[in-house]
């Protein structure tokens, strides 16, 4: 009864059968509620949804003189917003049309125009980069049965290590900058691993202890930054850091005039990595196993607990190089506000991907784009950039109910699903005591 | 709080009938037993420490004569201020302190046995434990009032842990009726904020702040139903839901303030707030009158609905039938009580209590809205609720716990105590980890909490 999860779990890139589907069978398939399908669907619908949203809160839809107006105006002002989104995150025509006014591509490239282009993209990169690895934080742990809320809190701890080592330590070029990545990881794995360690020696439960440890570290952060003879810049009334070296700084992959920068490769790499740890290795294996079923593991032989405290210093320290990532890739500089609600996203960015690391990485980039083109929409059509917030929770509600999506499209059931007794959505439960 | 009350004497008692606990405790390893740190010396040590810290952190920097003052200004029957020696204080403490963790220290070790059993009752634990943070807090407050030409005014103190922690009470005990009935409630930041939102603008649109109070509860009726039908019907984890639906309100709450609210502040995000009710007679009681019978209706609220749930959940049909759902919903099912019909009523009825208490922050203390205005309260009544053992009264007393720690911190703060408020702020969730992890060991919520029911 606890554990109806098991067959859903196993699901990873990879290992899928490669087998020829004939084009019928693969449009029959796209008709029932599978992965794919749910998720495109509980996009659509959370797009119509922030749609209508951003257009009856507008003060000139909400004006208009008649029904017909309203409408029209209503549908002015939410395409208007999602093409300021697309335009702010992948490409905006105009920059294309004024790149290809230029006499010859090396003046374009000089004059930035070329940049310009992919600055869109470039952004999205950028604000993808924290999120995947965030999300990579809570989706690894997920797979050992374990929920870290505690993105925020290893967050900090890697940006703090990554932000000490970047401005007090000299070192020689090359190397200043893996150490502070290196810093950054081990900064936020020690963090994960507190909580692993309480839970696996004490039972505590882990949603609780990373709560908790939120907060210690936010106020930590906050503590360490206002004394002077701590992290608080020499001098400054501000609670902040002095600018970490141009050493430390993680190099730009684009020229100097996009932000794109090697953390967004790091993430990448991180993501490979942690399908490989999970599906090539012994250590990822018993991970899995752990997370489908902790009393049988035990049986088994496993180390139920040592499992747990791995998978949450592993988690940790990738939360911590999103921190080491934002501080050496685009900020600089570590503050009070540095953490942002990278914690929260990163749960959001791991439920749509599904706990899977290529699902991470797609959902991070996706989240990544809303939040790149969201200052520019707020901008242009002047929608608050929280829709943003509210489109990523929308998404994954619906990602997480396949029956509501099934209903809301008609669609049918998968063969598992309706062998399940029509719980499909029953696949990511447990239980609090699990 | 009695001892028959709490869930894990509930489910010990249904424990060996329970198919889905298949325990091996041969295979286990010593670990896992759920003991704590040190085992069972994790207690004692622990209040060794809070003992050696008071003599060593505030006895030894303690100076000249602490002045506590127990009257409010205009009080008409008026206590006498309290002048202690600061440091002689913090001593006693720390010697008090020292002595019960050596009573613990016999308690672990059963010796002598008649003492051991007789002080040995859960009651009595707590009570140590109770004695020892009661010290740590006079000891504190000695050693900040030293020195100083300002008495502390004790009274200023409780009376503000009581009204700052109304949100956190009310949302502590959703979260017990939510856990109880078998369903974790992690939206209960959400309710809070939605419930604040809409007590803002009901009571800003039609200047009535009893119907704004209604709008709010309401509000954290709406988010419990959201997740009353995914948890229930499409049987979506609920930790995850609880996250996504706070990630949910947070984002539309944010919207709206920037949407609406800031272009129409004074039509919308204006509201009257509740003025302070005394309580006739009861209210001019020295200490006490000033602390629990003068304040908004709000505390009242909270009085009521914590004595309901209490009874509600242990005296009568209701609560015996909402922990049967909790504890085993097939047994509960198998009787004849609608499982599911049951966990749809209880969250949804539940969200109203977290709707007051979100409706607090807007219409009861602050007056008008702003972004992310529970600011995490939510969580930390989750916190209580699991700290308190799933009982209201724990989950009510700690959520006052919760709530002094910060009244204690901005009070110090503003009296210009050389101590980091930052580190204060940051006290109760290292004591909650510490506590949640050494002293309590594994507490036990209700056995099917957060487990969809599936009819088979």
């Amino acid at each position: 009864m606890t554990e109806p999860a098991a067959p859903a779990r196993e699901e990873a890139p990879g290992t899928e059968p490669s087998q020829h589907y004939p084009f019928g069978k693969i449009f029959s398939e796209a008709l029932e509620a599978n992965n794919v399908t749910v998720t495109v669907l509980a996009l659509v619908a959370a797009t119509v949804l922030g749609g209508i949203l951003c257009a009856f809160t507008n003060p000139v839809v909400l004006h208009a003189p008649g029904a017909g107006a309203m409408i029209a105006r209503a549908w002015d002002v939410a395409s208007g917003t999602y093409v300021a989104l697309f335009e702010g995150s992948v490409v905006n025509p105009h920059t294309l049309a004024a790149l290809f006014q230029q006499a010859s591509i090396p003046t374009a490239i000089h004059d930035g125009f070329l940049s310009a282009v992919f600055g869109p993209l470039s952004e999205t990169a950028v604000a993808a980069t924290p999120l995947i690895l965030a999300g990579l934080a809570v989706a690894l742990p997920y797979r050992a049965g374990l929920f870290n809320i505690g993105g925020q809190s290893q967050f900090i701890g890697g940006a703090i290590m990554a932000a000490w080592l970047g401005y007090a330590v000299n070192l020689p070029v090359f190397v200043h900058v893996v150490v502070c990545v290196l810093g950054g990881f081990a900064g936020g794995a020690v963090t994960g691993w507190v909580v692993g360690e309480v839970k696996a020696r004490t039972g505590a439960h882990e949603v609780i202890v990373t709560i908790m440890l939120n907060y210690v570290m936010q106020y930590l952060l906050a503590y360490l930054l206002s004394s002077a003879s701590l992290l608080q810049a020499p001098g400054s009334p501000n609670p902040i850091t002095p600018p970490i070296a141009s050493d430390a700084h993680l190099p730009l992959l684009a020229g100097s005039n996009l932000r794109i920068n090697a953390g967004f490769l790091i993430a990448l790499a991180c993501a490979f990595g942690v399908w490989w740890l999970l599906n090539r290795t012994t250590t990822g294996f018993e991970f899995r196993a752990v997370g489908a079923n902790p009393n049988a593991s035990r049986v088994a032989g496993m180390n139920v607990e040592r499992s747990w405290a791995l998978a949450m210093l592993i988690g940790g320290g990738l939360a911590g190089l999103a921190g080491a990532a934002v501080i050496g890739g685009t900020d600089f500089t570590l503050n009070p506000q540095s953490y942002g609600t990278y914690g929260i996203d990163a749960i959001t960015v791991a439920l749509l991907g599904r706990g899977s690391p290529g699902g991470v990485v797609a959902a991070g980039l996706l989240f990544g784009a809303l939040h790149a083109g969201s200052p520019g929409m707020q901008d242009v059509t002047g929608t608050p950039v929280q829709i943003v917030q509210v489109l990523q929770a929308l998404i994954v509600l619906f990602v997480a109910a396949p029956p509501l999506i099934r209903t809301l499209f008609r669609l049918r059931a998968t063969r598992a699903a309706a062998r399940g007794a029509g719980t499909s959505g029953a696949a990511m439960s447990k239980g609090w005591n699990a | 709080m009695t001892t028959s009350t709490g869930p894990a004497s509930g489910s010990a008692a249904s424990g060996s009938a329970a198919p889905a606990s298949p325990k091996l405790p041969a295979l286990l390893p010593p670990g896992s037993s759920g003991a704590g740190w040190g085992g069972r010396f994790a207690a004692p040590v622990t209040f060794a420490v809070f003992g050696l810290a008071d003599i060593a952190l505030f006895g030894i920097h303690a100076r000249g004569t602490a002045t506590f003052a127990f009257n409010q200004e205009f009080a008409k029957a008026t206590v006498p201020n309290l002048a202690l020696p600061a440091a002689a204080t913090c001593y006693a403490c720390g010697a008090l302190t020292l002595v019960l963790a050596a009573l613990r220290l016999l308690i672990v070790l059963g010796w002598p046995a008649t003492v051991a059993t007789a002080v040995g009752r859960r009651g009595w634990r707590r009570l140590l434990l109770g004695l020892v943070l009661f010290c740590f807090v006079v000891a504190l407050l000695a050693w900040s009032d030293g020195g100083q030409a300002i008495a502390f005014n004790v009274v200023d103190l409780l009376s503000g842990t009581f009204s700052d922690s109304i949100p956190l009470m009310l949302g502590a005990l959703t979260g017990v009726i939510c856990s109880r009935t078998g369903v974790i409630n992690i939206a209960i930041e959400g309710q809070l904020l939605l419930g604040a939102f809409c007590a803002a603008i009901a009571t800003s649109v039609t200047g009535s702040l009893w119907l704004g109070l209604v709008c709010g509860a309401l509000a954290g009726s709406l988010v419990a139903t959201l997740l009353a039908v995914f948890a229930i019907a499409y049987a979506v984890d609920q930790i995850v839901l609880g996250v996504v639906l706070n990630t949910l309100v947070l984002g539309l709450t944010g919207y709206l303030y920037n949407a609406i609210m800031i272009p129409f502040g004074n039509t919308l995000n204006n509201p009257a707030t509740f003025t302070p009710v005394k309580i006739p007679l009861l209210g001019d009681i020295p200490i006490i009158g000033p602390v629990f019978f003068d304040a908004t209706v709000f505390l009242y609220i909270t009085y009521v609905a914590l004595a309901g749930v209490h009874i509600g959940l242990f005296r009568t049909r209701w609560g015996l039938r909402t922990r049967a759902v909790g504890e085993h919903p097939v047994a509960a099912d198998t009787v004849g009580i609608g499982v599911l019909a049951m966990r749809y009523r209880n969250v949804i009825a539940s969200g109203l209590i977290a709707g007051i208490g979100g409706a607090y922050f807007t219409i009861g203390s602050v007056g008008s809205f702003g972004i992310n205005m529970s600011s995490g309260e939510g969580y930390i009544a989750l916190a209580a609720m699991i700290f308190g053992r799933y009982t209201p009264v724990g989950a009510v007393l700690a959520a006052l716990l919760f709530g002094f720690t910060t009244q204690l911190q901005s009070i110090l703060s503003s009296i210009n105590v050389p101590i980091q408020s930052n580190l204060l702020l940051l006290a109760p969730y290292v004591v909650t980890i510490v506590v949640v992890a050494g002293l309590v060991g594994k507490v036990r919520g209700p056995r099917a909490e957060g487990v969809p029911y599936v009819k088979s």
